[in-house]
C-alpha cells in the first residue's frame, strides 16, 4: 500500500526539481549532490515550501494539489521533519522540545530514545548523537503518518556516524513509517533505505535498492555515486563472448558485458586485488601501474593505481608494502566489470572523497 | 598606540566633564531639596506616566509589527523600513511640527477628532503621542533585528510539530527575540524619557499636565537653576540605572536560561 505519494515540481536554486515517487511503508532515500534540490522536496512535502505544481498525498489524505487548489499548511499536514542539524528549540529543555509536538507521549519518548536523564538539559549542552535523538523524539511526538529525514549523518562526526546509522536503522524499520530522507551520503543510503532514488540536475536518475544500484546502475553517474570507478575506452567485439575495451589511457580490458564503441568500463574497488606481479588466476584482467595514492578507510585502504581504485585491506596492504610510486598489478575478473554508455556527467563531487 | 590611548583620553574626559560637574555644582541637600519640590514631583508623575503609557503603546504595536517586518517579504517592505526609521533622523522640532499639523485642532485629522469631542494638542495624550513618535522607531529597529536573528528553520520546525502562527510567535519566536526586544525596548524607554523636542510644540509644558521632567529641567533653568541642576543629577542617575539594566539584560537573559546542568548518572552515547 502506497502511503505516501508524491508527485511535484519545486523551485530550486536555478533550476527545477521534478519528482515522483511513492513510498510505501518503507525508508526511501534520496541520493545526489549538494545543491541538487534534495532539501527542497522534503520542505515542499512539508509545505514551508510551496511547489510550482504537483501532488501531495499522505495515507489517503491529500496535502498538496495544484490542480485541485489544495495547499495545507504546514501545521495542518501530518508529519515529522528531522532538520538537518535538528533545529532543537535552544531556549526548551530536551523534555519541552519534545513535548512541543505532543504533551502525551514525551515521557513515553524520552525513555524509548533512552534521553530520560537529559529531560532537563538543553540542546546545547548535548552531544551531536543525542541531539539526534531528541529531533527524533520530537518529531515522533506528533504521531506524524510519515517522517522525512534531512541528512539525518551530516551533522554528526565520522565515529558517531557509525552508530547513530545503526540506531536509526533500526528505529526506522520498527516505526514501519513511510520515511523519506535525503543525503549526500550513498554508504547512508545503503545503510538505511529500503530503496535509493538518484536525484541528478532536478530529475530522478534511477530508483532502486542499494543492491540493484550497485549490480546494474542506470549510468555513470549512479555508479561512480555508488562507490564504483569510472575508465574510459572504445569497445569492440572479440571472441568467446567476450568484449575488449581499448583504455584512452593505454591498457585492455575485457569484460562480460556487450558493447561496441565509446564506453565506460565499471569496477567496484572491492573487486579489484592487487599484487606486485601478474596473478596466476582465472582474472582476465591485469593493469600495471604505479601506486598514486593511498588512503587509509577504517580496517581498509584505497589504493590508486593510474585511473583505477583498489580497496585492499591494511594487513594486505602491509605485506606488499605498497607505498606511493610502487609498481604494481591491478587484477579483477571480466565478469566483474559493467560497460555503461559514456555521461558526461559523472564525477561525484569531491567532498564525499 | 600612544595617539591612540590618548584620543580614547581625551574622549573620555569630554563626555565625563559635564556629568562631573553637575554633581560637584549640586550638594546633596540642594538634590533633596529639589527632588521634594512641586514642579519636581510634578514633572516626575506626568513623565512617569506618559512614558509608561506611550511605551506600552510601543511594545503592544511594535512587537507585532517588528515580527512581520522581519519575517515576511512583501513588496515595499524596504520602503516601510525605512519610513519606520526616519523619525530617528528627524529633529525632534521637526517631529513636533508635523504632529501638530496632523492632530492640531484646525489641521489635518484634528477637525474631526474635535468633532469627535477629542482634543489632542496640549494635553498628556500629545505627551504619549509626542513621546511614542520618537521612541518608537528605537524599538522597532531593535525588534526587526532580534526577530530576523532567529533561526528560520526554529520556526519552520515548529510549524511542522502543529504549531499555528500564534504559538510559533509566542513560544519560540517572542522567547528567543527576548534579548534584542529588551535592548530595544530600554533603549527607546531612554530616549522616551528624555523627549523635549516634540513634546514641548506639540504639548506644550503645562506644569502637572504635560511638563515632563525634560521641560521641567528647561523651564527651571532660568528660574531656579539649582532645581534645574538637580532634576538633570536625577536625570543622569535614571539614566545610568537604564544603561546597566541594558549592559545586564542579555548577561541575565542567557544566565537564566542555562538551568543546572545534572551531570547523567548513566553516560550512554
Amino acid at each position: 500500500m502506497v502511503a505516501l505519494r508524491v508527485d511535484l515540481t519545486v523551485p530550486a536554486r536555478g533550476f527545477d526539481v521534478g519528482l515522483a515517487l511513492d513510498v510505501g511503508r518503507e525508508t526511501v532515500a534520496l541520493v545526489g549532490p549538494s545543491g541538487a534540490g534534495k532539501t527542497t522536496v522534503l520542505r515542499a512535502i512539508a509545505g514551508l515550501v510551496r511547489p510550482e505544481r504537483g501532488r501531495v498525498e499522505c495515507d489517503g489524505e491529500t496535502w498538496f494539489d495544484s490542480a485541485g487548489r489544495v495547499d495545507l499548511r504546514p501545521e495542518e499536514r501530518s508529519v515529522g521533519l528531522v532538520f538537518q542539524d535538528y533545529a532543537l528549540f535552544p531556549h526548551l529543555s530536551v523534555e519541552r522540545n519534545v513535548a512541543f509536538g505532543g504533551r502525551g507521549r514525551a515521557g513515553e519518548l524520552l525513555d524509548r530514545f533512552g534521553i530520560r536523564h537529559l529531560a532537563r538539559a538543553r540542546p546545547r549542552e548535548l552531544s551531536g548523537g543525542e541531539r539526534q535523538r531528541v529531533a527524533l523524539a520530537r518529531a515522533l511526538a506528533r504521531e506524524p503518518k510519515a517522517l522525512l529525514l534531512d541528512e539525518p549523518t551530516a551533522a554528526l562526526d565520522a565515529h558517531t556516524r557509525v552508530v547513530v546509522r545503526a540506531e536509526l536503522g533500526e528505529l526506522l524499520r520498527e516505526l514501519g513509517l513511510p520515511a523519506l530522507l535525503v543525503t549526500h551520503d550513498f554508504e547512508d543510503a545503503a545503510a538505511l533505505a529500503d530503496r535509493v532514488g538518484v536525484l541528478v540536475d532536478g530529475e530522478l536518475r534511477q530508483v532502486a535498492s542499494p543492491a540493484d544500484l550497485v549490480a546494474s546502475p542506470a549510468d555513470g553517474f549512479v555508479a561512480s555515486l555508488a562507490g564504483g570507478t569510472l575508465v574510459d575506452g572504445v569497445a569492440r567485439f572479440a571472441r568467446d563472448g567476450l568484449t575488449e575495451v581499448r583504455l584512452e589511457s593505454g591498457g585492455t580490458v575485457y569484460s562480460t558485458d556487450e558493447a561496441s564503441g565509446p564506453v565506460s568500463v565499471l569496477v567496484y574497488p572491492w573487486e579489484v586485488s592487487l599484487g606486485l606481479v601478474p596473478a596466476d588466476d582465472s582474472a582476465l584482467n591485469h593493469l600495471r601501474g604505479p601506486v598514486v595514492s593511498l588512503a587509509p578507510v577504517g580496517n581498509r585502504v584505497r589504493v590508486r593505481v593510474g585511473e583505477l581504485t583498489a580497496e585492499v585491506t591494511a594487513a594486505s596492504a602491509e605485506r606488499l608494502g605498497l607505498a606511493v610510486g610502487l609498481p604494481v598489478v591491478a587484477s579483477f575478473k571480466a565478469t566483474a566489470t559493467r560497460l555503461l554508455p559514456r555521461s558526461p556527467l559523472r564525477t561525484w563531487p569531491a567532498e564525499r572523497r | 598606540m600612544g595617539v591612540a590611548a590618548l584620543a580614547t583620553a581625551v574622549a573620555a574626559a569630554f563626555l565625563v566633564l559635564p556629568l562631573l560637574a553637575l554633581f560637584l555644582r549640586v550638594p546633596p541637600s540642594s538634590l533633596f531639596h529639589a527632588a521634594g519640590s512641586s514642579v519636581f514631583r510634578d514633572a516626575l508623575v506626568v513623565s512617569v506616566k506618559t512614558s509608561l503609557i506611550a511605551h506600552a503603546c510601543v511594545l503592544a504595536v511594535g512587537t507585532p509589527a517588528a515580527y512581520v517586518l522581519a519575517r515576511r517579504r512583501f513588496p515595499g517592505r524596504s520602503a516601510v523600513l525605512t519610513l519606520v526609521e526616519l523619525p530617528l533622523v528627524l529633529p525632534p522640532a521637526v517631529a513636533g511640527v508635523a504632529l501638530l499639523a496632523a492632530f492640531g485642532r484646525y489641521q489635518l485629522l484634528g477637525g474631526t477628532l474635535h468633532a469627535l469631542g477629542i482634543t489632542v494638542g496640549f494635553t498628556q495624550a500629545a505627551v504619549v503621542l509626542a513621546v511614542a513618535f520618537v521612541e518608537s522607531p528605537f524599538y522597532v529597529r531593535g525588534g526587526v533585528a532580534a526577530f530576523e536573528a532567529v533561526d528560520d528553520d526554529l520556526l519552520a520546525a515548529a510549524r511542522t510539530l502543529g504549531a499555528g502562527p500564534a504559538r510559533v510567535f509566542f513560544r519560540v519566536a517572542l522567547p528567543l527575540a527576548a534579548g534584542g526586544l529588551a535592548a530595544g525596548s530600554a533603549l527607546a524607554l531612554a530616549r522616551g524619557l528624555g523627549e523635549f523636542g516634540a513634546t514641548i510644540i506639540f504639548a506644550g509644558s503645562l506644569q502637572g499636565v504635560t511638563q515632563t521632567l525634560p521641560l521641567a529641567v528647561y523651564a527651571q533653568f532660568e528660574a531656579n537653576f539649582d532645581v534645574a541642576l538637580a532634576i538633570g543629577t536625577l536625570f543622569v542617575l535614571v539614566g545610568a540605572v537604564l544603561l546597566l539594566l541594558l549592559k545586564l539584560a542579555p548577561a541575565w537573559s542567557r544566565s537564566a536560561s542555562i538551568s543546572p546542568f545534572r551531570p547523567a548518572a548513566s553516560t550512554s552515547a
